[in-house]
């Protein structure tokens, strides 16, 4: 086999001053950043919708489980186009948000509905017998939700969010989709312009591997740290 | 002190308590028993409205807790209740156990919360504990925290849900003795068990339940001497005779 490698295509100039590495290092960033906000709003609204399922009142449950049913049975590249393509023309103030703006919010409620689910399935798994005495010492629902139940649950549930939070990353290749300028995008590209597609996919799934797997590490050292003394250590992945 | 009346309750179709009247004076002590699946836990869960009721009426220190209108977590803070798996916070240190509803609820101050669970603790022989997990102690331990937790409460009353019967047979009775020490203080109490060792030596009154319906109220001596009924002779028999 006569295939010479060529890593120097990195450091060609894109025809705009800066070199292929500046360019991939930047859509790094771009992947990075979509990831942890969609993450984010992932977290806080995941976490809302799966407590709302497990509440007493059936309507407010009934509303949670529709939130669910509705981001996790479209696909995802098909709710990225939704946003891009079908919803500002629906709502027109919507076509002055960037593109890179609307894939969070698409991505964070796909991801959400997963957080949900996992989140009441923590909350499930508590036993009943730990909100009646939370009620029972004079706490309100919400009180026991908050001291009592939540902390638990949101432990119980850090290793199967530790999936979702690297699948996230994953997931945010398809931003190119809607040309956000990310890793997948820059990937393209550059594999057209310089024609050395085996080096530029290969490095951008050396960066893919290595987000995901540093997330990976810092949920591990999070699950430790918040480890409750007595309680017996978690299954290693 | 605790008042049922006429006290009906169905899950679904199944009806789990059927027309039950009971009262808890005020230091008084009263010891539920029956068979398994009488309705025992179930009665005293519907106490501080834990469990719904369909027909009836309970009071507690002459608060309806049916009404829907009453504000029932300030009602249950005043009634302490110690459950059969102990439902410790596991989260929480055992001195966070018993402060986190003194702070929450009852608006005092972290020193005053503190002051009051160590002196608690002290009193169920637990104060070398109190930086400990739920998970690090053993089952009696926990069970002598919890009792803890509901009295930093200052509860006017006491619920018991079978509070030894998780507990492997060499722990029992130093939960016992916790509530026996209770009783002698003068403690309202409500306790399902079937402890008759400890029915016998602080309980006022008895109350024999099956089959969902209360089949005798009787004082102690009564109960224990000659009980009326057939089914509550029977169940003493089969309960005592080891």
């Amino acid at each position: 086999m006569n295939f010479r490698w060529e890593w120097e295509v990195f450091l060609r100039d894109t025809g705009g001053g800066e070199s292929y590495l500046d360019w991939m290092i930047s859509a790094w960033g771009w992947t990075l950043a979509v990831s942890a906000l969609a993450w984010l709003l992932a977290l806080v609204l995941g976490s809302a919708v799966g407590t709302l399922r497990t509440v007493p009142s059936a309507w407010v449950a009934r509303l949670a489980s529709a939130w669910v049913e509705l981001f996790r049975n479209i696909p995802l590249l098909v709710q990225i186009f939704l946003w891009y393509h079908v919803i500002p023309a629906l709502v027109p103030p919507l076509k002055e948000v960037p593109g890179f703006a609307l894939v969070v919010f698409a991505l964070g409620l796909f991801t959400s509905a997963r957080v949900a689910e996992q989140v009441r399935a923590g909350i499930q798994s508590l036993s009943r017998g730990q909100q009646a005495a939370g009620l029972a010492l004079g706490l309100s629902l919400p009180q026991a939700y908050r001291f009592v139940l939540l902390p638990m649950a949101l432990r119980i549930v850090i290793p199967p969010l530790t999936s979702e939070s690297m699948n996230i990353i994953k997931n945010s290749s398809v931003a190119f989709a809607v040309s956000v300028s990310e890793l997948t995008l820059f990937a393209l590209q550059a594999q057209e312009e310089t024609a050395r597609g085996i080096e530029v996919y290969l490095a951008v799934t050396g960066l893919y591997v290595a987000s995901a797997f540093t997330v990976n590490r810092a949920m591990t050292w999070i699950e430790a740290r918040v480890r409750v003394p007595g309680q017996a250590a978690p299954e290693r992945r | 002190m605790i008042e049922i009346r006429n006290v009906s309750k169905w899950f679904g179709a199944f009806q789990v308590l059927k027309d039950c009247s009971a009262r808890v004076d005020k230091g008084e002590v009263v010891v539920v028993c029956g068979p398994s699946g009488s309705g025992k836990s179930t009665l005293i869960k519907c106490v501080n409205a834990l469990e719904p009721i369909q027909e009836g009426e309970i009071t507690v220190a002459g608060i309806p807790v049916t009404d829907p209108k009453t504000d029932l977590p300030k009602l249950r803070a005043k009634v302490g209740m110690v459950f059969q798996h102990f439902e410790l916070f596991p989260h929480l240190s055992i001195m966070q156990n018993l402060t986190l509803a003194q702070v929450r609820v009852l608006r005092r101050t972290r020193e005053e919360a503190n002051e009051k669970a160590l002196k608690l603790l002290d009193r169920v022989g637990l104060r070398d504990q109190a930086q400990k997990f739920p998970g690090q102690l053993s089952g009696g331990q926990q069970q002598r925290v919890a009792i803890a937790r509901a009295l930093a409460m200052d509860p006017l009353a006491m619920l018991f849900d079978e509070p030894t019967s998780a507990l492997d047979p060499e722990m029992i009775n130093e939960v016992l003795d916790v509530m026996v020490e209770l009783a002698h203080e003068g403690m309202t109490m409500m306790c399902v068990t079937h402890e008759m060792g400890f029915a016998r030596k602080v309980a006022h009154r008895v109350v024999f339940m099956d089959g969902g319906e209360i089949v005798e109220d009787a004082s102690k001596e009564d109960f224990f001497g000659k009980p009326r009924s057939e089914r509550a002779q029977l169940f003493l028999s089969k309960i005592l005779q080891h």
